[in-house]
């Protein structure tokens, strides 16, 4: 659709300009502002330039949450994307069942994040929880309070359970919109089921893809809920994400400076990926 | 027609994997705690109703849920309100700026609310907006208003420019075409956007939490300060956890075709 310029239209995104200012824009600017001084109280702040940014690049937890927080988004990645594409090719494609099978699969994306890691806490248990008793039962030592690896597992699986769906019901909308005749024509071909994968379906899921990944990748540096209900950051904090950490710094300790500091890079890196995001999909609208 | 019956076979596998959580937790919120902490029963032996009982009867369970509901409505309200101009100025016109202002909103959506959090405490305490409704509505704005605009957008921009022009030659002003003419016409686009504004409120807890304390704190605050007191009271907060799963279970048959529009930021 051609637009029209008119710079009047601005008089329409002023609302949003403004609450989205008032909801961000200052927030921000408080942040900048903690970042750059160090406060004793009301009244005694002294600016101190770039010291805070110095000495939390340089602490060992910024360095290790992050450290964590990637691995846990390449794994989450690693294991959501494959398998939301196998469990999209599977759906029925047309009638109720069709749509049975799409709701079902967006229950685990409506539930509140708090009550994800719930489920998950009395799930995993070994004497209340299906799954912990079932591990335990198979003679597994499974137990996810004390264990590091059992806990990274299952917030792992937890996060799988959560988010699968929403990779798969795109990567399901991004294949029904594949027109009828690239599979006659794939069938006259004889090619195989392989074949229409790889050069019909995959190529056209590029789009979805891209979105898929990103917000995948978004969603999980951000998380927070899940794993502090779940196991609370721990044991000791190998399950500790940037969003905790942060939070700890910031209401639970009140440190301030450093926890702007915090929130700045942290802010950065997130928008730089989601500034790589836009860059692909406005390319990819182009090329529609 | 074998590859459909194995096709058939792997998705139900997968959606009884992806519901054996949500059975478990049913199926603990009929329990007693007796029999929760005794054995292991695969079906309630002793039915009970108690745990909603009592969420539905003490205050300071059922108080969460409206205040959940209170400050999720008025986002949803706010949210309506504020996007359906601006993604009708995005979708019909160009103006200074416009590129920089949706990359601007969609960063919005992607910064971590933890980032936020300290900010916003003492921004909406210092305007005596602390432990309010409005306060949580205000920030869940922040990723809110950004995804409202861009599956609006969406939507508006598949309906012809030639009904906006007829309507100027009708001699329709703008407001009065806005409201007679143009909502009706966009209303299931109206719906998807309000169901995600909805559920992403309903879902957030962070901000939810640190924003309240008494008057207007939600049932996910309310559910996790339950736990840290002595013992845990696991068939009611199994109860009350699935009494949070039910809203979105109502809404989401009307938006089954848009669930993935939705989740997508509008760009599927």
């Amino acid at each position: 659709m051609n637009k029209i310029a008119d710079n009047r239209a601005w008089w329409l995104v002023l609302p949003v300009f403004i609450l989205v200012a008032f909801s961000a824009l200052i927030p921000l600017m408080t942040v900048v502002n903690y970042s750059v001084q160090d406060i004793f109280g009301p009244g005694s702040a002294y600016f101190v330039g770039t010291e805070w940014f110095e000495e939390v690049l340089g602490s060992d937890r910024l360095q290790d949450s992050l450290g964590r927080q990637f691995l846990f988004s390449g794994a989450v990645l690693a294991i959501q994307i494959p398998l939301g594409i196998g469990i999209a090719l599977m759906m029925p494609t047309t009638g109720k069942r069709a749509s049975l099978c799409l709701i079902l699969l967006a229950i685990p994306l409506l539930i509140p994040w708090n009550v994800v890691g719930t489920i998950w806490q009395i799930f995993g248990r070994g004497d209340i929880g299906l799954f912990g008793w079932g591990l335990n039962q198979l003679g597994m030592d499974y137990n996810y309070t004390s264990s590091t690896v059992d806990a990274w597992l299952t917030v792992l699986l937890m996060d799988v359970w959560h988010w699968t769906p929403l990779v798969a019901l795109l990567c399901y909308s991004g294949l029904r919109a594949i027109p009828e005749a690239f599979y006659q024509a794939a069938e006259i071909d004889r090619a195989s089921n392989w074949a229409i994968f790889r050069y019909i379906q995959l190529p056209r899921l590029k789009s979805v893809l891209v979105i898929a990944v990103l917000l995948r990748f978004m969603d999980s540096f951000m998380i927070y809920t899940e794993p502090f209900v779940l196991t609370g950051g721990g044991p000791g904090s190998s399950t500790t994400f940037l969003s905790q950490t942060l939070t700890t710094m910031a209401i639970g300790q009140f440190d301030i400076g450093r926890a702007a500091a915090f929130s700045l890079i942290y802010f950065l890196i997130v928008l730089l990926v989601s500034w790589l995001f836009f860059t692909a999909i406005t390319h990819l609208d182009r090329q529609k | 027609m074998k590859m459909n019956k194995r096709k058939g076979f792997g998705i139900t596998f997968y959606i009884v994997l992806l519901m054996l959580p949500i059975y478990w937790l049913l199926n603990m919120s009929f329990k007693t705690n007796q029999e929760i902490l005794g054995t292991l029963t695969f079906w309630p032996q002793t039915f009970t109703l108690d745990n909603y009982i009592t969420i539905f009867t003490d205050p300071s369970w059922y108080s969460g849920y409206i205040n959940s509901m209170i400050y999720v409505s008025i986002n949803v309200v706010i949210t309506l309100l504020v996007a359906l101009p601006a993604a009708y100025a995005f979708s019909r016109y160009k103006f200074v700026g416009d590129k920089h202002l949706f990359f601007w909103l969609l960063s919005n959506r992607m910064a971590p609310p933890a980032v936020f959090l300290l900010p916003f405490f003492q921004l909406y305490s210092s305007i005596g907006l602390f432990d309010t409704h409005v306060a949580v509505a205000l920030a869940h704005c922040l990723f809110n208003v950004p995804l409202a605009v861009w599956i609006l957008e969406g939507f508006i921009s598949g309906v012809p420019k030639e009904y906006d022009e007829m309507a100027y030659i009708d001699g329709y002003s703008f407001p009065k075409f806005f409201v007679k003419i143009f909502i009706p016409m966009i209303r299931s686009g109206i719906g998807v956007a309000a169901f995600f504004a909805f559920m992403f409120s309903w879902v957030e807890l962070l901000l939810a939490r640190t924003l309240t304390s008494v008057d207007a704190q939600p049932i996910g605050a309310i559910m996790t300060r339950t736990m840290g007191a002595s013992g845990i009271d696991w068939g009611v907060l199994a109860a009350a956890g699935v009494l949070t799963i039910l809203p979105g279970l109502l809404v989401v048959w009307f938006v089954r075709n848009h669930i993935a529009t939705g989740f997508a930021l509008g760009r599927v």
